[in-house]
């Protein structure tokens, strides 16, 4: 089944999509990799992460400082993003980690925040609000982002695949489950869920890392606020379906294009955040596990009514 | 030197006042933390629409912000049983995946105040401007050679006063009320108050109602002190939980030391560094609590109380 998609988007360019259509799927992919990430943490490993628009922008401005500071292309941020973001989800693994409870979603609600004021203060090294602007964008044309991202995704599909085949899938799940009992197993808790918490880390911040080419501009509130990207790391993933392979990419794809349809629509357009909230509120109550896991309650539905008892 | 010790009182004095109000917006927050064992991420958001009702109250019928506190506070209660009941309730009974399913829906709810108080008051920034407001107390007043000046602003210390009222308030109805004491022993063990005949059902929607009453109150008494834009809750959330955290989860004794501590540093980072790094302030705070402290203020307390 992956391959045939694969095989699907590779064409997908060649049937001469407009530029607005390329937009979105590259965004749409761009979201699958973060809620990939989101999903490796929150979903498989029980950690909910209330900030993922720090790694995010963390990988974003990476990428912008490198080219602003050094004069480099941008693209190397995608390299850069993986030792900083690694480094940067071992601190706050190390800290938050050890304890229980809600303590590691309030550290990552609560660094996305730093994160964005600090950029905001840091005038001489980040530009603070001006932000930072690409001026020789790397292609004009969207198709080679597009084959890019579309990479970065099929790489990020493969690597969460292998990860939850592999022992180490099985330590994360066991540690969702019930942590005590992985710990009386003698799996490291603290160790495998900062393994999860990198990884994720890595691939959110490579997300990140692509918009700033992608985009060619960013500036503090746009790659670190807590609603438009935070919360809907976690809406793409909680509606496409926790802890499933392809969720992510169904969340994402219903997420960008609602976002789209609403954001166009005149009158509506401004309380997106709204009727995103009232979506959140529908999903967590009707359908907790997402429109993936709970695929069978939903064709239940459909079916005709004696069928269902 | 005088001027330095001046700068360093006056920062004493204000972070004090500050983290009197923060105790406020805390003490909500840990009740709720202490009952539902759950972190309510829409606590800002609550303290918002409550300072636009005491806004609104100002500018429609000029009523004084500190008398609003008497319309926010029960509206804000009843707000906050209505979506204890209605919302959270359900999906505490709702089988999922993630455990932090309730928590995600309170950060839904804010969300969704934030953005409905942008789309029908605009993203302006309000203020009330109340006829005292520029009125301060001067140590030189009271004490004519004083070697140094330090001022006591009016509306701060009302506010202060206030939010230490509503606190003793707090204080008697857990400790000599029959509600108040049915909600401290759910939050020390469920169970155990399900057995002894207390409504534990009851008690999660009521103290749903204290906590949002607590800091709509606390927006009511904000309100004159620092202006209002929709998206302001995001920032008093952080505190909240910061204060939560620092005092111990559920803690309220903790909440209050934790407020006034938490409200002493900002004060500091905002003269000494710069108005804008007070959240990293904050952030620093939360993750030397973490560290050092894991147990929050609270854990000291008790300690002490072991005499050990």
């Amino acid at each position: 089944m992956p391959p045939i998609i694969l095989a699907v988007l590779c064409f997908l360019p060649l049937v001469g999509l407009s530029s607005y259509a390329m937009h979105i799927l590259v965004l749409v992919i761009m979201w699958s990799i973060i809620g990939m990430g989101w999903n490796l943490l929150g979903g498989y490993c029980g950690q909910v992460s209330f900030g993922h628009a720090a790694f995010f922008g963390m990988g974003a401005y990476s990428s912008g400082l490198l080219y602003y500071h050094f004069g480099i292309s941008g693209w190397w941020g995608l390299l850069v993003s993986i030792p900083v973001l690694t480094i940067t989800s071992l601190v706050i693994g190390f800290i938050c980690l050890r304890l229980r409870g809600a303590y590691f979603a309030l550290a990552t609600l609560a660094l996305g925040e730093v994160l964005r004021v600090t950029a905001e203060n840091l005038v001489k090294f980040t530009q603070g609000d001006l932000g930072i602007l690409i001026k020789q964008r790397t292609w004009v044309e969207k198709t080679w982002y597009f084959y890019v991202i579309l990479l970065l995704a099929a790489g990020s599909f493969l690597l969460v695949k292998k990860v939850m085949e592999s022992k180490l899938g099985y330590y994360f799940v066991a540690i969702r489950e019930d942590q005590d009992a992985a710990n009386s197993l003698g799996i490291n808790t603290t160790l495998y869920k900062t393994i999860a918490l990198c990884l994720s880390g890595v691939l959110t911040g490579m997300a990140g890392a692509f918009y700033m080419n992608y985009m060619g501009y960013i500036d503090p509130t746009t790659v670190f606020p807590l609603y438009d990207i935070s919360i809907v790391t976690v809406m793409v993933v909680m509606v496409g379906g926790v802890a499933t392979y392809w969720g992510p990419v169904i969340g994402a794809l219903i997420m960008v294009f609602l976002a789209e349809v609403i954001r166009s629509m005149p009158k509506i357009g401004a309380a997106h955040q709204t009727l995103f909230g009232i979506l959140l509120i529908f999903i967590i109550i009707f359908l907790p596990n997402g429109i993936v896991g709970d695929f069978r309650k939903i064709t239940g539905l459909f079916k005709p009514r004696g069928a269902l008892k | 030197m005088a001027a330095q010790v001046e700068l360093f009182l006056q920062t004493l004095i204000s972070g004090f006042l500050l983290g009197g109000l923060y105790a406020l917006i805390g003490l909500g927050m840990a009740l709720i933390m202490g009952v539902m064992r759950i972190i309510n991420l829409a606590h800002g958001d609550l303290m918002m629409v409550a300072m636009y009702v005491a806004y609104w109250l100002f500018t429609l019928f000029h009523i004084d912000p500190y008398l609003s506190v008497f319309v926010a506070t029960p509206l804000l209660f009843f707000l906050g049983v209505g979506l204890q009941k209605f919302l959270i309730n359900p999906v505490m009974k709702v089988e999922s995946i993630l455990p932090h399913n309730q928590v995600i829906l309170t950060v839904g709810i804010g969300m969704i105040l934030a953005n409905l108080a942008t789309v029908f008051f605009t993203s302006n920034y309000r203020s009330t401007p109340v006829s005292y407001a520029s009125k301060a107390w001067y140590l030189t007043d009271f004490w004519k050679n004083a070697p140094i000046e330090l001022s006591l602003s009016a509306p701060w210390s009302l506010s202060f006063l206030a939010a230490v009222i509503i606190t003793v308030a707090l204080w008697f109805f857990l400790t000599k009320t029959d509600t108040g004491k049915s909600i401290r022993a759910t939050a020390q063990d469920i169970d155990a108050a399900l057995l002894m005949g207390v409504n534990v059902g009851v008690m999660r929607a009521v103290t749903f109602g204290i906590g949002a009453a607590l800091v709509g109150g606390a927006g009511c008494l904000f309100i004159p002190i620092y202006y209002l834009y929709p998206s302001l809750g995001k920032q008093f959330t952080n505190v909240g939980f910061v204060i939560t955290v620092l005092g111990g989860m559920g803690s309220t004794e903790g909440a209050i030391i934790g407020g006034v501590i938490l409200g002493i540093f900002e004060s500091m980072t905002a003269t000494y560094l710069g108005m804008g790094w007070a959240p990293v302030g904050r952030f620093l705070i939360f993750v030397a609590a973490l560290v050092f402290l894991p147990g929050g203020v609270a854990s000291i307390l008790r300690k002490q109380r072991l005499g050990k």
